[in-house]
């Protein structure tokens, strides 16, 4: 952290994540909470940049921003009523535990990290990271291809109609 | 030869480098202004050379004017003539009717959603152009990712499509901003597959490098992977919603889309910037596929930022050379294209290439000279026809020897008879 310009716009990234993290909380139509929720991812590839880490900034925008923010939109329009108040909800009890537990556990690692700071900050250019990736770490990365398979598979069993069943049995 | 020593020059008025010329009047101004000020200078400076060189000749000229005097020729018909000379005024009279106009918001809009859609559709083509070598030194951040860069940046305006369809509150704005949605969800696939060959063969994400590998090897990307070329023309004619493929504003079906409820400038900053969008994936075409500010060697005489700029409206051309010629698919042919066609395609052109790859390293024992790199393009040049052929083939769209010559109806109305007036002429 060295610079105007670095400090500026940290604190800049900071206020608009956090807030728009807090509009997803509170905008009550369901919409409105996406659109903030892209705000904060888009925030954070900016926190990614900040760390000298340009690949994973721009694979998160392409991945949250590009894909799951696009596929939530798509699961909106297809939920019924979308853009109903968004309040009125039985989970608001549990929901509010569960976040009050979250955020404790976040809290007790900011605290208890060790927040040492290095001057020299190691350069990862994309070449290395891809040999670690199909190196090193091949087998997680396999693994999780195979995961994605998986749910890509069981997400076409489900959608599937008993007639389409029917006709495939048929053959 | 004197001229050669003129031309190699890094003064001023070597106009090869734009870059020279504000480098020296920055570092003019550095010295008796105070410190800081030199940025906003600097900041004005790029504005209006940007505007001078790039905005005004490329967005107003060719984008606006050129493709409605090309599509006018190309339909039979004179386009616009009438402001100013040869009608080139037209798009600026365009321009200034449009912010006249009044721009309406329905009742039951999402108001704020309404108004900041245009916003973030404009933004993102602003930022394109920022990794975009215009020349050996004219680019404004050479990341070493740049090309993830480009596609990062260039998924964010579907979003203010969708929101602009969305906020509305019309069902024929929802309708295209869901066709946009699951356009470019269909697209991006094969595109970035076509991308990736490029990648393995040139080794590197930055754009600025890429143009240096096609420099150093005197060939450029589109005839070593003209089948790479032509799914990312297709994919990105796709995913701009340009005519052929502009199911998310088709006006025939679903009034314009997400632009229904738009108007005055509002709409007019969809619309310029529907060209801008296009202007800037043909400047990354032209980087990536056709060699960007490199012509073999001639950049040394011509400024290659110019060649860089005629190269972008040579891809541009594509663009408006499919938008005048050929009629508008329907929502599941493209859909069915997309997944059908173009990602096995993209699938095979991946593996031809990393098998190539590998093989190149391994014959010139990881020096990666060039000579085999004409050899590979031979190769690649044939094997993107037979690939295309075979895969349509297999999918049963096989062409039909007994195709009419004309149409049937054509012929039914036994040929064309020329309508003769009472004065003799027709």
């Amino acid at each position: 952290m060295e610079g105007f310009g670095v400090v500026l716009s940290f604190w800049v990234l900071a206020a608009v994540t956090l807030v728009s993290a807090g509009g997803v909380m509170v905008s009550r139509n369901l919409f409105h909470a996406v659109l903030f929720l892209i705000t904060t991812f888009v925030g954070i590839a900016g926190f990614f940049v900040l760390l000298s880490a340009d690949f994973i900034a721009m694979a998160q925008v392409i991945i949250y921003v590009g894909a799951i923010a696009v596929l939530v939109l798509f699961a909106i329009l297809l939920t019924p009523h979308a853009g109903r108040d968004n309040g009125e909800t039985r989970m608001l009890l549990p929901a509010l535990l569960l976040s009050t537990c979250l955020g404790a556990v976040f809290i007790f690692v900011i605290v208890d990290a060790d927040w040492r700071t290095i001057s020299e900050s190691p350069s990862v250019g994309v070449r290395e990271l891809g040999s670690a990736l199909l190196g090193t770490w091949a087998l997680p990365f396999e693994i999780a291809s195979v995961l994605l398979t998986a749910a890509l598979v069981g997400a076409i069993m489900l959608v599937r109609s008993p007639e389409e069943e029917a006709e495939d049995a048929l053959v | 030869m004197t001229l050669l020593v003129f031309l190699a020059s890094k003064n001023w008025y070597d106009i090869r480098d734009l870059s020279n010329i504000s480098r020296v009047i920055l570092e003019g101004l550095d010295r008796f202004l105070p410190s800081g000020i030199v940025y906003v200078v600097a900041v004005l400076l790029g504005f209006v050379a940007s505007f001078l060189i790039f905005v005004l000749p490329s967005q107003l000229i060719v984008g606006v004017y050129g493709e409605r005097k090309i599509i006018g020729r190309m339909q039979s018909r004179l386009g616009p003539n009438r402001v100013g000379p040869k009608g080139l005024l037209q798009p600026i009279a365009d321009a200034i009717k449009l912010m006249q106009k009044e721009a309406l918001t329905p009742k039951f809009a999402d108001k704020a959603v309404m108004w900041v859609a245009p916003i973030i559709f404009v933004a993102p083509c602003v930022l394109l152009f920022a990794v975009i070598p215009f020349g050996p030194n004219m680019i404004i951040a050479d990341i070493p990712v740049a090309l993830l860069y480009f596609l990062a940046v260039s998924s964010i305006p579907v979003l203010a499509a969708f929101m602009a369809g969305w906020s509305a509150n019309n069902k024929y704005s929802l309708y295209g901003a869901m066709r946009i949605v699951a356009m470019t969800i269909s697209y991006e696939v094969p595109l970035v597959m076509a991308l990736m060959g490029v990648v393995l063969f040139t080794g590197t994400l930055s754009l600025q490098e890429m143009v240096l590998w096609q420099k150093s090897n005197d060939i450029w990307v589109v005839f070593l992977q003209p089948l790479a070329f032509a799914i990312y023309f297709i994919c990105v004619s796709a995913e701009l919603n340009r005519t052929p493929t502009d199911i998310a504003e088709a006006e025939s079906e679903i009034v314009a889309g997400y632009l229904t409820e738009y108007s005055g400038m509002k709409w007019g900053l969809f619309y310029g910037m529907d060209i801008g969008y296009a202007i800037a994936a043909s400047a990354f075409a032209a980087t990536v596929f056709l060699g960007g500010w490199s012509f073999f060697g001639l950049d040394k005489y011509i400024p290659p930022w110019a060649i860089f700029i005629a190269k972008t409206h040579l891809f541009y051309f594509l663009f408006i050379w499919t938008r005048g010629t050929l009629p508008r698919l329907r929502l599941d042919q493209l859909m069915t294209f997309a997944w059908k066609f173009m990602l096995p395609v993209a699938l095979i052109n991946l593996v031809v290439v990393a098998t190539e790859r590998m093989l190149w390293q391994e014959l010139t024992d990881g020096k990666l000279t060039q000579g085999y790199l004409y050899l590979f393009a031979i190769v690649n040049i044939a094997m993107a026809v037979a690939i295309v052929y075979a895969w349509a083939r297999m999918l049963g769209y096989s062409p039909k020897d007994e195709t009419p010559m004309r149409p049937r109806l054509f012929n039914d109305a036994r040929g064309y008879v020329p309508v003769v007036s009472e004065k003799g002429g027709r």
